[in-house]
């Protein structure tokens, strides 16, 4: 049997599954409409039909994960492309444009002087679409220079501020707290998360962690001595973030494969 | 013409937002700026979508290499963007929320587009399964520092980690799994984020420098 033939039968196996599996979920339909419990019925089905083709590309890369992603990529262009639309230019454009195009759309008109400045981006947004035209694509660059630069610009004082200015003074935090002497300190001393030698130790990691971090990312000077030192106890500070952020993702990504099997063994065939 | 015109807009803008800031009158300008930013990303995707056609277009109409999933791109782009555009099935009609209960849309949201998103993702799991199987292992007193670092995050979120250490006496808490996970969270790793973050706001105003003054130009394409 050629490989051809075999994904024949396979493709005629799951066209008789979907079948069956959309002809099941209409019966066991909630609503008193026969139309809304087969299209419900062939949403679940379908649904399960993509997840399934998605998750087939562990064995290898196969026709109904080529199908699935070809229709993830238009799906999506269209959902954002949708999204994009009635959020941003009708909810923002139009209310501040037009009297009449505002209540074509119902949103309530904002009547403002300057309400002709609206009107910049959407000269820019044109000008960005002469990409599509290799002849005039240059000018397309106008409004790539008009979003850089606002960028660049709303950027350069807010990470001055929210990112340099507010995170080293958040790091400059009391190293002794709670302080009332050696004596208490050292008759109170315990590994008690709430406790006071574990705000005080959290407090030193964090000041000194940043300085480290810090060191490191100082190429200007050969890591070598108390500099080497300190660039080593950075690198250790950088490890642990890592590795934090690691255990994030990999725990996300398994609550997210949770979320479908969860679909696959509860909405579809009602085990769970 | 084609340089000199987009250095002029980009310093121009950059400058007006920066000096934005200082004058009080003038401090809407931030707002107003972002707010056009964001019309001119709608573009944006008006010109991915654009592009979208036309790539997949030309593999139809030559009859490349798997133009038949070229077609389902094509099918499923055309049938979100007519059923959102014209709100299809909205109960309230055009005035009706987009992602409105029982539109169209929302039902290609609900049972297609979020589906295959986070079954994507979910695959991701496996592959960061395999990943950490290779680089998790204990070569060297790095490795080994990011390996426990995630292990205690791992293990603190789940209930194996509070079954393990619920035995520890309070008196040594910080020691329980999920009380050591909350501890690498709020210090160590607390420590390395600002850093990065620190490290991060100075690339990014260096560059935003770079930009206001002209000195980088890689923004214009190779030519210029």
């Amino acid at each position: 049997m050629t490989s051809k033939t075999a994904m024949r039968i396979l493709m005629a196996i799951v066209a008789l599954i979907f079948l069956f599996s959309w002809i099941i979920k209409s019966g066991s339909g909630v609503s008193d409409s026969t139309f809304t419990n087969v299209r419900d019925g062939f949403l679940i089905t379908f649904a399960v039909f993509l997840t399934l083709s998605i998750f087939s590309f562990l064995y290898h890369d196969n026709p109904f994960y080529k199908f699935a992603e070809s229709l993830y990529v238009g799906i999506s262009a269209g959902y954002w492309m949708c999204y994009g639309f009635w959020s941003t230019v009708v909810g923002n454009f139009v209310p501040r444009a037009s009297r009449s195009l505002s209540e074509f759309f119902h949103v309530p008109y904002q009547e403002r002087a300057d309400h002709i400045l609206i009107y910049i981006p959407i000269i820019f947004g044109l000008i960005l679409l002469t990409r599509l035209l290799p002849r005039i694509g240059w000018l397309s660059r106008w409004s790539l220079a008009f979003i850089i630069g606002t960028t660049a610009g709303l950027n350069l004082t807010r990470y001055l501020r929210s990112d340099f200015i507010s995170q080293v003074s958040n790091s400059f935090i009391p190293l002794f707290v709670d302080w009332k002497g050696a004596g208490d300190f050292i008759n109170h001393i315990s590994l008690a998360a709430d406790g006071q030698f574990i705000a005080i130790l959290s407090n030193w990691v964090i000041f000194v962690g940043v300085m480290c971090g810090l060191v490191y990312f100082f190429f200007s000077k050969e890591h070598k001595g108390t500099f080497g030192v300190a660039s080593r106890i950075g690198i250790w500070i950088l490890m642990i973030t890592f590795g934090a952020s690691f255990g994030y993702t990999v725990m996300g990504r398994i609550s997210l494969l949770v979320g479908r099997i969860t679909f696959l063994f509860g909405d579809w065939l009602n085990i769970l | 013409m084609k340089h000199q015109i987009p250095m002029l807009i980009l310093s121009a803008v950059g400058t007006l937002l920066v000096v934005s800031v200082f004058v009080p009158s003038a401090q809407h300008w931030g707002e107003d700026a972002t707010l056009y930013f964001d019309i001119i990303a709608v573009f944006a995707f008006f010109l991915g979508g654009g592009n979208l056609i036309r790539v997949h277009t030309e593999k139809v109409s030559h009859k490349s290499a798997g133009w038949i999933y070229s077609v389902v791109t094509l099918l499923g782009f055309g049938i979100m963007l007519v059923t959102g555009l014209f709100k299809i099935g909205n109960p309230n009609g055009i005035a009706g929320d987009l992602s409105k209960s029982g539109s169209y849309f929302q039902l290609l949201f609900q049972y297609v587009m979020s589906p295959l998103n986070s079954t994507m993702y979910a695959l991701l799991a496996f592959y960061v399964a395999s990943a950490s199987y290779r680089a998790f292992r204990a070569k060297n007193t790095e490795a080994t520092i990011l390996l426990v670092a995630a292990f205690v995050i791992l293990l603190g979120r789940t209930a194996l980690g509070v079954l393990l250490t619920n035995w520890i006496p309070a008196q040594l808490s910080v020691l329980q799994i999920p009380n050591l996970a909350i501890w690498i969270m709020n210090a160590p790793n607390l420590a390395g984020q600002r850093a990065i973050m620190i490290g991060i706001s100075l690339g990014v105003i260096s560059m935003s420098l770079r930009l206001l003054l002209g000195i980088e130009r890689t923004y214009l394409g190779g030519d210029s």
